[in-house]
């Protein structure tokens, strides 16, 4: 099965099961999570089931595309279910199965791991989900979003698609995964890994990346005052990927870094809390009737 | 007739290291539930897996025995009323124990008579009180708690279902959504969903569905099937035994299975290795029978052995991946000098208000000279030392401590017999972290003891002077484990060295460089008593009373092997009658002293032989007696304080110490004060409990 074939596999399942299809966020983020679809709309009452593809950036991972296992951008499928329903175990397990994986041929676990993004002030519980000893699937149960408490609770989970991918494909090299039948990922992605590796460790400006940190630092602030709730979550998502920019090319000293993921957190807090304010003043309009607000 | 009982909680997959603990807490909890509700029973039996904690009773009776019990009421006369009728005091009291005046009678006690009933309680059935159990399994405490979907409940994991049968009868509650029935689920991908028809047979039933419910009994299957595959590969494969308990709690139908990795990987050092398929992936790492580590690893699949050579397969790919990470850090790690590396630790911050790591290494460095003149290790061992000290943090910048934080000071040592350093050098990097657990390995080498104790001062202090003193169970950097640690290899070594002048001057130092937050007299105080502590809980193991340790702790720890040598004499003199006279005698001086303080002795000023016998005598032997101390005999030195006795016993009998003559009574109490701070200098010996028999 390629990637496509898997992607496409995914969003039937996931459908079929209520969920919202969309498409990747339009700005550059470290993980799924991040995108407002999950971060945001985890948060406060309303029910909210979406699955969508988010394409990853870890400048850190980047290796000039010459890493069988490493990639500067990989892609996550993100599914999340609030409130988390009983079956939400099963419901994963039956998507693997229509991936072709014969639970009864495998090992498949479910191995505690809990998650925690301090600069997003978020933590859950869960596992990462093991297919013969590889981690394919984190499966959370969100705790606690913008330090806000997650109620109801939403579980995520993020498939790492080329890991899957490779497994299912049986491949080493993360370049000859099929993205589809005789095009692959190398085809693909080789030249961006490879550029965004040169400019992630030799060219980026790294005096502009610390401007536009403040300066997206700066907006976020301004209109996030103005209850822009997602404009400015933007503007957050921007430091954070600046930040990682700037990490990866390590020119932050480790108590700067400290510094840094505190100032995003601070951000990601108090946007958080505006959104569930707006959303409460809008009347929390995806609650249906006769659904209690969980306070 | 005799009943069974059982409950088990379906859940979403537990964390492997809560469940120990859980079933030790179920299994005590179901005891102490049944003992409260006077349910008779003969035994408890828990089971885990990861998918479920359950609970099993046997022997248990149809209801509880019937109460008969005497209730006491008011006294007679208030009981009844001047015409001999009942009073309102008798009528609510019979009342209230569900009785009728009618049933009252009355008994003396302590020659007062007193309304009584007889109080029968009829014993409840079982069956009705066990829907109560749901407390039971709701009080389990778990290191952490999650809720999920829009329930209120935090428990360890979402709870699937609950089965709860007296025998063959559902035990109705529920828990949340989830009510209790008569049902269990097999093994995820072997079995399925089963009824359990009677409570004695939920092992049976969960074993048709592929799930060893005994924890024990999965513990041995694994066991049994390593050993078999040590005998027919001729393998010694390294048991763990934590680790095995960890897979014991990951599988519900363990079978174990083999797998291979190419041997050019063996040229990676072996500990790092081990901890990749250790703590990565939970394999056990295989050895020849002459101990050499093979290109092999054993797994355990949670399942049967179908398909077993595709999970095998997967497996291997996958630590494939992991060794060839280690093998590419190992080599990328070589790159470069160590002058390189230790640049880099200039970068690395260690605390913000203490500086970088190379700020850090600077001091130990400092720390280490100054150690190894006070013990007179010689130019050459001082010079390894120094050193050792300089290089001792370089391998925290290489990508293989990075990945794996546990190998800190194995990779350094590695690395620096590949840069040529002298062999001492390289092996105190490792060593410097000893003991790296409570009770852990020490360092073996002199160059190690010298640098662990120097890294060690420099955390503690370090910790402390910028308000990190540990509290509770927070002990982030484990500065408990580190001041025990530099204890115990001073008593090891049988190092003369003075735990408070150590401590002192890491603490000068820290004052000269302006690095505390704190004043240096809280600093001072809270560092001596914290290592205090740990001495205590030292000496505490080393078999001493409480009583002893305080008083040979009372001026601090000085010398421990010392200290410890003191507390063992007057563990023995505690219960020695021939000791009675002298601490009799040695303990009134250091009462009487307590509150003076030192002076001149004029000698001009004695009344009677014995203040100048006694004076004499302490003069003579008071030398002496602290050259006993500064030699590490404490034996002798409580042997001289011991001459003492009698002539203190004199002196008190012919001295009227509390004189109205205030010269005369301050020459007294300054010739007893000087005594006193020689015994001192040995112990408190008021803190004691003396044991002697009179």
């Amino acid at each position: 099965m390629n990637i496509q074939e898997m992607i496409l596999t995914l969003q039937k399942h996931w459908s079929d099961e209520g969920c919202l299809l969309m498409q990747a966020y339009d700005v550059e983020k470290g993980a799924g999570t991040m995108s407002p679809m999950t971060l945001l709309r985890s948060l406060g009452p309303e029910p909210w089931n979406v699955a969508y593809v988010e394409p990853s950036r870890r400048p850190a991972d980047g290796r000039y595309g010459q890493n069988p296992n490493r990639l500067y951008q990989h892609h996550q499928f993100q599914v999340i279910m609030k409130p988390s329903p009983d079956n939400i175990q099963d419901l994963y397990l039956k998507s693997l199965e229509k991936l072709g994986i014969d639970a009864e041929k495998h090992d498949i676990r479910f191995v505690e791991d809990n998650w925690e993004n301090p600069t997003l002030g978020a933590a859950g519980l869960g596992w990462e989900v093991w297919l013969d000893g590889m981690e394919i699937t984190q499966f959370t149960y969100f705790q606690q979003i913008g330090g806000l408490e997650a109620r109801p609770v939403a579980a995520e989970i993020t498939y790492g698609l080329e890991r899957l991918a490779s497994y299912i494909q049986d491949k080493e090299n993360v370049f000859e995964l099929e993205w589809t039948d005789g095009v692959t990922v190398g085809d693909i992605f080789t030249q961006p890994e490879y550029e965004h590796s040169v400019y992630t460790f030799e060219e980026s400006d790294d005096q502009m990346l610390f401007d536009l940190f403040s300066t997206y630092e700066q907006e976020a602030k301004r209109i996030m005052e103005k209850g822009l709730v997602f404009p400015a979550y933007d503007y957050v998502l921007k430091c954070s990927h600046t930040f990682n920019l700037l990490d990866a090319k390590g020119v932050i000293s480790v108590t700067e870094r400290t510094g840094y993921i505190g100032r995003v957190r601070n951000l990601a807090r108090s946007i958080s809390k505006a959104y569930v304010d707006e959303r409460e003043r809008l009347g929390f309009p995806m609650l249906k009737e006769g659904e209690s607000s969980y306070e | 007739m005799s009943n069974t009982v059982l409950f088990e909680l379906g859940l979403e997959e537990l964390p492997a290291r809560f469940i120990d603990d859980a079933i030790e807490q179920l299994t005590k909890s179901t005891e102490a539930w049944l003992n409260d509700r006077r349910i008779p029973y003969e035994s408890v039996k828990s089971y885990s897996t990861p998918r479920r904690l359950a609970v099993q009773i046997f022997g248990v009776a149809d209801k509880q025995p019937d109460l008969e019990e005497e209730a006491k009421g008011p006294a007679k006369k208030i009981a009844l009323d001047e015409n001999g009728e009942w009073s309102k005091a008798a009528i609510g009291f019979s009342k209230g124990q569900g009785q009728s005046v009618d049933e009252i009678y009355f008994k003396e006690i302590k020659g007062v008579e007193y309304v009584h009933v007889k109080k029968f309680t009829p014993g409840q059935s079982t069956v009705d009180l066990l829907a109560d159990f749901k407390a039971v399994l709701l009080s389990l405490n778990f290191p952490k708690n999650m809720r999920w979907g829009s329930f209120n409940l935090k428990y360890a994991r979402p709870i699937r279902w609950i089965a709860a049968l007296f025998n063959d009868q559902v035990i109705p509650f529920a828990i949340e959504n989830v009510s209790t029935d008569a049902y269990t689920y097999g093994h995820r991908f072997l079995g399925s969903k089963a009824d359990i028809k009677h409570a004695d047979q939920y092992e049976q039933v969960l074993k048709n569905e592929q799930v060893i419910a005994d924890k024990n009994k999965r513990k041995t299957m694994i066991e049994q099937q390593l050993s078999h595959l040590e005998q027919t590969r001729n393998w010694e494969i390294v048991k763990d035994d934590q680790l095995l308990n960890e897979i014991t709690h990951l599988v519900e139908y363990p079978t174990v299975f083999s797998g291979e990795f190419s041997s050019e990987f063996l040229e990676v050092p072996e500990e790092a290795l081990i901890t990749s398929m250790k703590e990565h992936q939970r394999y056990f790492p295989v050895r020849s029978t002459e101990g050499v580590l093979q290109p092999f690893f054993v797994a355990v699949r949670n399942g049967n052995d179908k398909h077993l050579e595709t999970v095998a397969r997967g497996n291997e790919k996958v630590l494939k991946a992991r060794l060839a990470d280690a093998q590419f850090f190992y080599f990328e790690d070589q790159k470069g000098s160590i002058d390189e590396k230790l640049k880099k630790l200039e970068r690395m911050v260690y605390q913000v208000e203490l500086g970088t790591l190379a700020d850090k290494v600077s001091r130990v460095k400092q720390f280490t000279e100054s150690i190894s003149r006070k013990l007179g290790l010689g130019e050459r061992v001082e010079k390894q030392a120094v050193r050792a000290a300089e290089i001792s943090k370089f391998d925290l910048v290489t990508h293989m401590v990075d990945e794996f934080s546990e190998l800190q000071g194995i990779m350094g040592e590695k690395y620096a017999r590949i840069y040529g350093e002298d062999e001492e050098v390289a092996a105190a990097i490792n060593e410097h972290y000893m003991p790296r657990q409570a009770n852990g390995q020490l360092p073996e080498s002199t160059v190690g003891a010298v640098v662990s104790i120097a890294d060690k001062l420099d955390t503690i202090v370090g910790s402390i002077a910028i308000g990190h003193t540990p509290t509770g169970s927070q002990d982030p950097y484990g500065l408990r484990r580190q001041a025990l640690g530099i204890i115990q290899i001073l008593k090891d070594r049988n190092w003369s060295l003075c735990v408070e002048d150590l401590l002192d001057e890491v603490i000068d130092f820290y004052f000269t460089k302006n690095l505390p937050t704190r004043k240096k007299e809280d600093v001072v105080q809270e560092v001596h008593d914290f290592f205090r502590t740990r001495a205590s809980y030292l000496l505490k193991d080393e078999g001493m009373a409480p009583d002893v340790i305080q008083s040979v702790l009372a001026q601090g720890i000085q010398v421990y092997s010392q200290t410890s040598a003191k507390a063992l004499i007057l563990m023995e003199k505690r219960n020695d009658n021939q000791f009675k006279s002298v601490h009799e005698a040695l303990g009134r001086v250091l009462n009487l002293a307590k509150k003076t303080e030192a002076a001149a002795i004029d000698p001009a000023l004695f009344e009677n032989k014995s203040e100048a016998a006694l004076y004499e005598l302490h003069r003579d032997i008071h030398e002496n007696y602290q050259q006993a101390l500064k030699e590490q005999s404490p034996e002798s030195a409580l042997n001289l304080l011991a001459q003492l006795s009698d002539p203190i016993h004199s002196f008190f009998d012919q001295t009227m110490v509390m004189a109205e003559d205030e010269q005369l009574r301050s020459n007294r109490l300054a010739l007893l004060k000087q005594i006193a701070s020689d015994i001192l200098d040995f112990a408190d010996l008021n803190a004691v409990q003396w044991k002697q028999q009179y």
